[in-house]
């Protein structure tokens, strides 16, 4: 009956994140698929600036802590100079898709073998709310304070369209983390990405939405509905390019 | 005990009690060192599922297994 389980290892500490925050979830789905494919001695972790940069406080595994959006540059470079080590990029959505959107899609555009993990959480969460690319039409943050303006703003951009349209990529997913069967879809397309970079078809990104309930001034419970009737509609889950079956 | 209860990396956020299927999640009256609340789970209600797991950003729950 009951099947025994556990937080892996490598990511046992406890984390510094908010109540409710999704980003000790998405952690803990990549540590544990990296468990169950044997690969968690033999992962090096790219972490970005912002809240995704406590995963560092977590961890214990190689990593490095990139500067601020450049994951996707330094995650190239680590997996050429090793490419028999698993590399994993853990950024948010601030960090790959405004500041490091340069890099984040040179490195998709190029096909480099690693996998990338985005937590999308609709602004910059650690510096106090502001803004980012993915902030919905509407919404209100500490740099917009009467809601997104798209006509003078543009719109939220939507990577995993993007890099599976344009490019030639591995996988392309994304996943939310606020139910129980939407943890374990998650944790299967990141499984897809992980082992995408395991047989080198190429880049894998898995975007995962993530309740960020302090920024959006909303307990944990509203933040989930909340992604489940705004967040939702404007990134559309499920994956967008599939593994080619081998 | 199916499951193992780490009260002290609790943060009170609710996922875990909303999210079990038979209810058997429920809050406590004590603080945790950090000032929240501490949950505790009814044996008698737990089946040992793991959504509790699942759902816990904070890795609280151990399930225990056979």
């Amino acid at each position: 009956m009951a099947k025994a389980r556990k937080i892996p290892e490598i990511a046992k500490k406890p984390s510094s994140f908010c109540p409710g925050c999704g980003h000790g979830i998405a952690i803990r789905l990549i540590t544990e698929c990296l468990e169950e494919m044997g690969q968690d001695t033999n992962v090096m972790f790219g972490i970005g600036v912002g809240c995704s940069s406590l995963l560092g406080g977590v961890l214990e595994t190689d990593r490095l802590h990139c500067l601020h959006g450049r994951a996707g540059a330094v995650c190239t470079g680590m997996k050429r100079v090793s490419p028999n080590q698993m590399v994993v990029s853990y950024q948010g959505d601030g960090d790959a898709y405004s500041i490091g959107i340069g890099e984040t899609t040179s490195a998709a555009y190029r096909n480099e073998n690693i996998s990338v993990f985005v937590v999308n959480n609709t602004n910059y969460g650690m510096t106090g709310g502001q803004m980012s690319n993915t902030t919905l039409p509407g919404q209100k943050t500490t740099t917009s304070v009467l809601g997104r303006d798209c006509a003078i703003t543009g719109s939220p951009i939507k990577f995993p369209e993007l890099v599976s349209d344009q490019f030639n990529v591995a996988y392309a997913a994304r996943g939310a983390v606020t139910t129980p069967a939407e943890i374990n879809k998650t944790k299967k397309y990141i499984k897809e990405a992980l082992t995408a970079q395991l047989n080198g078809e190429g880049y894998s990104v898995v975007e995962i939405l993530s309740a960020c309930p302090t920024n959006w001034g909303m307990t944990p419970l509203q933040s989930v509905e909340h992604i489940h009737t705004k967040v939702v509609e404007h990134f559309p889950l499920g994956e967008y390019k599939t593994r080619e079956a081998k | 005990m199916k499951v193992k209860v780490e009260s002290l990396r609790c943060k009170q956020c609710e996922l875990c009690v909303v999210n079990c299927p038979k209810d058997a999640i429920t809050f406590t009256e004590e603080f945790n060192e950090f000032g929240y609340r501490t949950t505790v789970i009814d044996d008698d209600k737990c089946i040992g599922c793991g959504i509790c797991y699942t759902m816990c950003p904070d890795g609280v729950y151990e399930i225990i297994g056979e």
